[in-house]
């Protein structure tokens, strides 16, 4: 009975140890995921003055609109045209991409063609294709054209995205029968009009994931507007932050660190209110993937 | 009368496949067909002549292999290694934590709490543009003004500044630090639905049969997360291998090419004097086989996966039919 309860006392006092480990790990890795955004955040508040003395505080200062004023006197970093290109493209790239990925899986899905298999086979081989192997022709073909400095050069190769469709596919065969789509032929609807209107409400779920990726994705793609856009009033919001790497923010430190946060806290508020969506997104793509 | 019904409507697959079909065409394989063109030809220069053919058409992929003046690899072959490198240092520590942090959190008897926090917290640098954490690290790591030379200073660490993106071995490490800091929390979560995916009752017996639980991380979780961790690995290798945002706007391949990846010698071949147009689609090509190579492996991982499947329905089926 007494070495009983010493045997569980120690295994409590292990767990304990255990626990207290997991727990300091966690709060180191939290405070190194949200310090340096932290401290970008209090730094763009403060003068450059105040930055050079020490880059390093917990407490805000009120050079925020000062830094602001200087950043827009160099007329060069533009937020708002930033903005106002990368949602374009991100709008019109999610739209497309969810739309024409769910098109595409349901092709494979519900129909019986005879090239299905080597098109599902194309669309798993080339799902981890990077935009640098095709880049340079791409990038030599757009100019040719006259295209580059074009948003549709980034917006149109979204119709055909692999990854999207693969999860997609994945999704279909989960949540639809195809005894939904049988009755909705003998009802006399279109092939097309069931797609529309059957079978997307369903896949409404894997539509919002999948929608939240692409526009993250490519709210966040530099090396191709970089490449293709070299007028000023395409950058989209990635162009835009490289430029703070330029002489004339060198010594601006205040302006360099409103500009990031610029940057940074809409896509930092907009992960607070959809993580539970995304982390579940992330569990979810790669288990089914 | 099935199967009649079947054929009748299969036009509608193909119907359904062509903006994709039409769309890759275009923007995929097109490009790749062009750029495939270019790695033979004459095509450089800010304004390149007329297409030809090289006389030696593989020209432009011997320059990339061939060595430099001192005897030194050629730069083409540097930025693989460095590439190989920066991806393999990011990805030991990623796989690491990933896998703690996902034994951690699956554990059922030590339920850590505020596991939602974390995960959110530990994937938020993934989301955030990687060119805006590039520039943010430029400046943490600034010289001489910066807050981690402040940090060290006010530790007593360092007396006077470093310049951190000044030297090879730092700029290196910075690099691989911030790789691993953006992907470890989604590697995380992906090995977490892999370990809640595995059978609880497995975990069950263990426990009964008296397993610590080093062994069952080592007996059961381990092998049952092999295939998600292979996935892991051939999607970040497939990553790794076109890295560009962070080591060139963190510094721009240098210092003295040491964060040169492949991406970035395409870029610099391409986009800088005296514009070689060709040799950074030979590199583009050869960088391609590289990952088809990968891609195929990949490829049967998966089909692997949908085989067992089938295989286990069949089985199932005729079950059934035996009842």
């Amino acid at each position: 009975m007494a070495s009983n309860q010493v045997a569980m006392s120690s295994k409590k006092r292990d767990s304990i140890i255990f626990k207290t480990v997991i727990y300091i790990v966690c709060i180191i890795l939290a405070l190194l995921s949200i310090w340096p955004f932290l401290n970008m955040l209090i730094n763009s508040t403060r003068s450059t003055a105040e930055i050079t003395s020490t880059s390093i505080s917990l407490v805000p200062s009120k050079y925020m609109a000062d830094n602001i004023k200087k950043l827009n006197k160099q007329n060069m970093f533009k937020p708002l045209v930033g903005l106002k290109n990368s949602f374009i493209i991100s709008t019109c790239v999610t739209v497309l991409s969810v739309y024409f990925s769910c098109l595409t899986a349901y092709a494979i899905f519900a129909y019986q063609w005879k090239l299905k298999k080597a098109f599902f086979g194309l669309v798993v081989g080339v799902m981890m294709l990077p935009g640098t192997v095709t880049m340079i022709g791409f990038y030599r073909a757009c100019y040719q054209f006259h295209l580059t400095n074009n948003k549709l050069m980034l917006i149109l190769p979204s119709i055909a995205a692999p990854m999207t469709v693969f999860f997609m596919k994945q999704y279909l065969e989960g949540a639809v029968s195809l005894e939904i789509v049988e009755s909705a032929r003998i009802d006399g609807s279109g092939e097309f009009h069931t797609f529309n209107s059957i079978v997307l409400p369903i896949m409404k779920p894997a539509m919002a994931t999948q929608a939240i990726f692409a526009f993250v994705g490519s709210w966040n793609n530099y090396f191709l507007p970089m490449i293709l856009f070299n007028k000023a009033k395409n950058y989209t919001m990635p162009i835009m932050v490289s430029l703070l790497r330029m002489d004339q923010y060198k010594t601006e430190y205040g302006c360099v660190y409103i500009g990031l946060s610029m940057t940074a806290l809409p896509l930092i508020i907009i992960y607070l209110f959809l993580s539970k969506y995304i982390v579940s997104g992330v569990a979810l793509g790669s288990v089914k993937g | 009368m099935n199967k009649r019904k079947l054929v009748s409507y299969s036009k509608y697959g193909y119907i359904f496949a062509i903006p994709f079909i039409v769309a890759f065409a275009i923007f995929t394989l097109y490009p790749i067909i062009f750029t495939l063109i270019i790695g033979f030809t004459n095509h450089e220069g800010i304004v390149p002549p007329k297409l030809k053919l090289l006389k030696d058409p593989f020209e432009n992929f011997k320059y990339l292999f061939k060595k430099r003046g001192s005897g030194k690899m050629s730069y083409f072959l540097l930025s693989l290694i460095t590439t190989a490198r920066l991806w393999v240092i990011n990805f030991i520590p990623q796989l690491t934590l990933g896998l703690l942090l996902s034994a951690w959190f699956t554990d059922n008897r030590v339920k850590v709490k505020g596991q939602g926090f974390f995960k959110v917290v530990f994937y938020l640098p993934n989301i955030i543009t990687a060119a805006t954490v590039a520039i943010m690290f430029r400046a943490l790591f600034g010289f001489p003004v910066g807050p981690i030379n402040d940090l060290l200073k006010s530790l007593h660490l360092i007396k006077n500044p470093i310049e951190f993106l000044n030297k090879k071995a730092t700029t290196r490490a910075i690099v691989e630090f911030v790789q691993c800091w953006q992907w470890y929390g989604s590697t995380m979560i992906t090995l977490i639905a892999a370990v809640i995916g595995i059978n609880p009752e497995i975990f069950e017996a263990a426990e009964i049969d008296g397993a610590n639980r080093i062994q069952k991380f080592f007996r059961i979780t381990l092998p049952s997360v092999r295939p998600i961790m292979l996935f892991t690995l051939v999607t970040s290798m497939i990553g790794g291998l076109s890295m560009f945002d962070i080591p060139y706007l963190l510094a721009s391949g240098g210092p003295d090419n040491a964060t040169q990846t492949i991406a970035l010698f395409i870029y610099n071949n391409a986009f800088t004097q005296p514009y070689k147009y060709n040799r950074a689609a030979a590199a583009s090509i050869c960088l391609f086989i590289i990952i088809v190579i990968l891609s195929v492996g990949l490829f049967y991982i998966m089909r692997d996966k949908d085989a067992a499947k089938m295989e286990k329905l069949r089985k199932q089926a005729l079950k059934k039919g035996r009842v």
